[in-house]
């Protein structure tokens, strides 16, 4: 009635209530602290580990942690005091261990990896193209520890083998990279099974690169008269580099990482050797094969190697995604 | 008397005499104090530091239906989501001026947007129902305010009924909300809008994503339901605006040529009788006529 | 041809060349779509093999015994399996899953419905790209330094320090995944439910995560069939164990790839054939997890489409 009391009335109805004003403040702060966790637990991980390993950073020093070549693990229980511990921790066998496995995996993976991607965006008829990526893509969800036990029960002893003693009986059998004896478990054939396990991988990041190319920018060229060859050549190559280079640290970091697979075929001494057919270790796989045996002054050592692995694979990732960031964020399929 | 704004000092007639920048924005056959449902004082919208629309002022009578016309990027869908405060979703956006709603500035800091919205609804371009059932989309507003059972299916029922759609959904209202057609798709979102039985229902271009059948049974539905609810409809087609509004406010863009920017302002404001056959304004009548825009 | 060419005049010489080179541009083309197609065949031969061989060599020990009973010695060849390991990788993924679908659902919510354009979302998106990287071995060095050893939380090898290691594998690949499905939530619907009068919580919770469910499940599944089948980080968490352990804390716990890891590297064909058909099941089960991901994925999309 009173237009006093009405609009009165509809004031306090549009302020709202009180309840109703904190449930967004609320449920929004839940989920940042979601978000800040998420950072928290990548700070946790980095500041733990490093703390960890202190001791034997600063008794070799972290160059002389990097490029010792002599790792020698004591059964002692120091943990702390870098003067009391017994060992010599030099990590570089394994740190070219890591990488000779993982650059033997690239070498073969990513010619393989481009072509698959090239057939599958540019060659395949168009009924398969999907169904084609999508095995390629589901295959890369098989764990490592199957690729792992298959390598070592069946790939390497009756494929692999075979392949390396004819390698090793030719002249490169002279050159000191193929270098006898050949073994069941060498840095080539981890590298080998790694190519294998990062394959999938490789090709779904490359095949969203090609993806990403303009199809008119393409047409243009068919347009001209131009082969398929001719466009993939001058055309998609040229303009998907980054791209492709990208995918490749990707895949790389992917292979540094990749710990059973490598730990059941790299061999497992704790020295190296220039030939591709030597038995030696990885930084991951030494980890994971000497820990359950380890004494605490050890396990600050794997700590150590630990540490030193997420710096590679930090670096080498950040560069990775710099130089796939214009293809976008890789979608959720392609993070598996 | 403890709301300023709602006493004698009613703007109407001064505003039909404001001096606009542009010139004068007409506005004629002014509104019954009590009939008023908007009244809008100098609002101007801003994304960031560009200014989408300026110093628009008029008013909005209660069960009528209101047309807001004018070339695309005139800001009149800008406007009509700042009487709802659905502006505030974008970031950046900000509103100038007062927008009062039966005497209370809904920019008011005390305000609750929330609360503006269930009484304010809004009805969008594109059909846009939740990938859900027909009955869970009219069912959400209610639920919201805690509504269930027999209570809900009752509200749930009216508002099909209301929006004309209970005839040929009541036998599958378990089915998506996405396997109807498009007109059928709008009706629905109408139906989801007048559920929280809002005062008034903002349409911004409703009919735009429609064919002509489905176009002209929304504006059945329009005459039908403006006895309940007070509508402003933004729409690009001017025999849609002179077919089914009361009032017309025709928006035209003014072109910065130094800035390279466009802001759109109210040129004229009155019965759509009088714009369409009397236009005041020589823009108005070139834009009905079909000379620019 | 050749005559009509040589109507022509001027014109027949440099079209002959063309002609030449038009042979050797047709020829080079052929040859690179066999390189192409070869590469392709070359690339699937593993991936098929592995798959023939897992099942060839997996399906003798693929049977009930593996199932029930728990391992006695690599040479029995009747009553032992890996029902312990079955168990534990059970309880591990049912303490892991809610861990990194809470967690990472929410962190996703964050980054798609509040975060935008904040400097906090850019940190907290570039560390999730990160985690993706971090090699598992190093959560697993993680969680034994900070959950299991007594310098940490102490609460020794178990299930619940392998479930905390597995969900942070987990965790990154929820967030992102998840993230882009709710990115594919249009703003639309967003829109319909404020001018609603929802709330952003109501909108988040009523509107954008059910229509996202299907997409957000498909993350999920994605992200079980990677911590499934991860080994390493459990060698240094759960450690592994010779019999069925049900509790969560205090005794260290086996689990099927750490069976398969075990059984792999020793001399016996009993055993070995045994982590074939342990293989076997846990290629089903990531597989199963993966397909079922994609098929929900797929029809996320098509009802996408529709909004």
């Amino acid at each position: 009635m009173s237009t006093a009391t009405e609009a009165t009335t509809l004031r306090s109805q549009l302020r709202g209530t009180k309840k109703g004003r904190y449930a967004d403040p609320l449920f929004k702060s839940l989920m940042t602290t979601a978000g800040v966790f998420v950072l928290f637990l990548l700070g946790v991980m980095i500041v733990r580990t490093t703390v960890d390993a202190w001791p034997v950073f600063q008794k070799e020093g972290f160059f002389g942690f990097l490029f010792g070549m002599q790792w020698t693990a004591q059964a002692s229980n120091e943990t702390t005091n870098p003067d009391l511990m017994l060992g010599t921790y030099g990590a570089w066998p394994f740190i070219y261990g890591t990488f000779v496995t993982a650059f033997i995996a690239l070498v073969i993976a990513l010619p393989l990896a481009i072509a698959t991607a090239l057939y599958i965006t540019q060659a395949a008829p168009r009924r398969i193209r999907n169904s084609l990526s999508y095995w390629v893509e589901t295959l890369a969800a098989v764990p490592s520890i199957v690729y792992g036990l298959w390598g070592l029960l069946f790939f390497v002893p009756v494929v692999l083998m075979p392949l390396f003693a004819w390698l090793e009986s030719t002249f490169l059998g002279d050159t000191f990279l193929f270098e006898g004896p050949v073994r069941n478990v060498s840095y080539l054939a981890a590298g080998t099974v790694l190519a294998i396990m990062i394959l999938p991988i490789m090709t779904a990041i490359i095949r969203e690169v090609f993806s990403a190319a303009p199809q008119d920018e393409l047409n243009a060229a068919y347009g001209m008269g131009a082969t398929r060859w001719e466009v993939i050549r001058q055309v998609l190559l040229p303009r998907s580099t980054s791209g492709i280079v990208g995918g490749t640290m990707l895949g790389m970091g992917r292979a540094i990482g990749e710990t059973i697979a490598v730990a059941m075929l790299v061999g497992g001494s704790q020295r190296m050797g220039y030939s591709l057919f030597f038995g030696g270790d990885s930084m991951a796989a030494h980890i994971v094969s000497t820990f359950a045996d380890a004494y605490p002054e050890t396990i600050i050592g794997l700590m150590a190697i630990g540490v030193a692995l997420f710096l590679f694979t930090f670096f080498i990732n950040i560069l990775a995604r710099a130089l796939v960031w214009r293809v976008g964020r890789l979608g959720g399929d392609s993070a598996v | 008397m403890s709301n300023p704004a709602n006493t004698t000092e009613r703007p109407s007639v001064t505003m039909s005499t404001r001096e606009l920048a542009s010139g004068t924005a007409e506005v004629s056959e002014e509104i019954a104090p009590s009939n008023v449902v908007f009244s809008l004082d100098d609002v101007s919208v801003y994304y960031n530091k560009f200014r989408a629309v300026r110093n628009v002022s008029f008013e909005i009578a209660k069960h009528e239906i209101t047309a807001l016309i004018g070339p695309s990027g005139c800001g009149k869908s800008t406007l009509l989501r700042s009487l709802n405060r659905m502006n505030d979703l974008i970031p950046g956006a900000r509103v100038e001026g007062t927008v009062l709603y039966h005497g209370e500035n809904i920019y008011d800091e005390e305000i609750d947007p929330v609360e503006v919205r269930r009484r304010i609804g809004m009805v969008f371009q594109k059909p846009n129902p939740f990938p859900k059932s027909i009955y869970d989309n009219v069912a959400f507003g209610p639920k919201l305010d805690g509504v269930k059972g027999s209570e809900l299916e009752g509200m749930v029922e009216e508002a099909l009924k209301g929006a004309a759609l209970w005839d040929e959904v009541k036998n599958k209202l378990k089915e998506s909300g996405h396997s109807l057609s498009g007109g059928q798709q709008q009706r629905l979102c109408i139906a989801r809008a007048i559920a929280v039985q809002p005062e008034v229902v903002l349409m911004d271009e409703p009919c735009s994503a429609l064919d002509p059948i489905a176009t002209t049974r929304i504006e059945d539905l329009m005459q039908q339901i403006k006895n309940d609810y007070t509508i402003v409809i933004v729409t690009h087609n001017m025999q849609q605006a002179a077919r089914i509004s009361d009032r017309t406010a025709f928006f035209v863009t003014e072109v910065n040529n130094e800035s390279d920017t466009r802001t759109g302002t109210l040129v004229e404001y009155g019965k759509t009788s009088q714009i369409f056959v009397d236009p005041h304004d020589k823009r108005t009548e070139d834009y009905i006529s079909g000379r620019f825009g | 041809m050749t005559t009509t060419l040589t109507d022509i005049p001027a014109a027949p010489k440099s079209l002959k060349i063309s002609d030449k080179r038009a042979q050797r541009r047709k020829f080079q083309n052929s040859l690179a779509s066999i390189a192409l197609s070869s590469a392709m065949v070359v690339a699937c031969i593993p991936l098929i093999l592995i798959l023939f061989v897992v099942i060839q060599r997996g399906i003798a020990a693929f049977n009930l015994d593996l199932f029930i009973y728990e391992q006695r010695t690599f040479r029995a060849t009747e009553e032992a399996g890996f029902a312990h390991g079955f168990v534990g990788t059970a309880l591990i993924m049912a303490l892991a899953i809610p861990m990194a679908v809470l967690v990472g659902i929410s962190t996703a919510v964050y980054l798609v419905e509040y975060g935008r354009g904040t400097k906090l979302a850019t940190a907290v998106r570039f560390v999730t790209d990160v985690m993706t990287g971090v090699p598992s071995i190093f959560v697993g060095l993680v969680v034994y330094a900070v959950v299991v050893r007594g310098t940490g939380l102490g609460l020794g090898f178990g299930t619940l320090a392998g479930a905390i290691a597995i969900a942070l594998v987990m965790l990154p690949i929820v967030v992102r995944s998840c993230e882009e499905m709710l990115k594919l939530v249009p703003d639309s619907i967003r829109n319909a439910s404020a001018g609603l009068g929802s709330r952003k919580w109501q909108t988040t919770t009523r509107v954008v995560l059910p229509a996202s469910a299907p997409g957000l499940a498909t993350g999920s599944m994605l992200a079980v069939a990677r911590g499934a089948g991860e080994t390493a980080p459990l060698l240094l968490t759960a450690l592994g164990s010779l019999f069925t352990v049900t509790e969560l804390v205090g005794r260290a716990q086996a689990s099927l790839p750490q069976l398969i890891y075990q059984h792999a590297r020793q001399p016996f064909p009993p055993g070995l054939e045994r982590a074939w058909g342990g293989a076997l099941a846990l290629v089903i089960i990531t597989l199963l997890f993966t397909i079922l991901a994609r098929t929900l994925g797929t029809k996320y999309n098509k009802i996408r489409a529709g909004m």
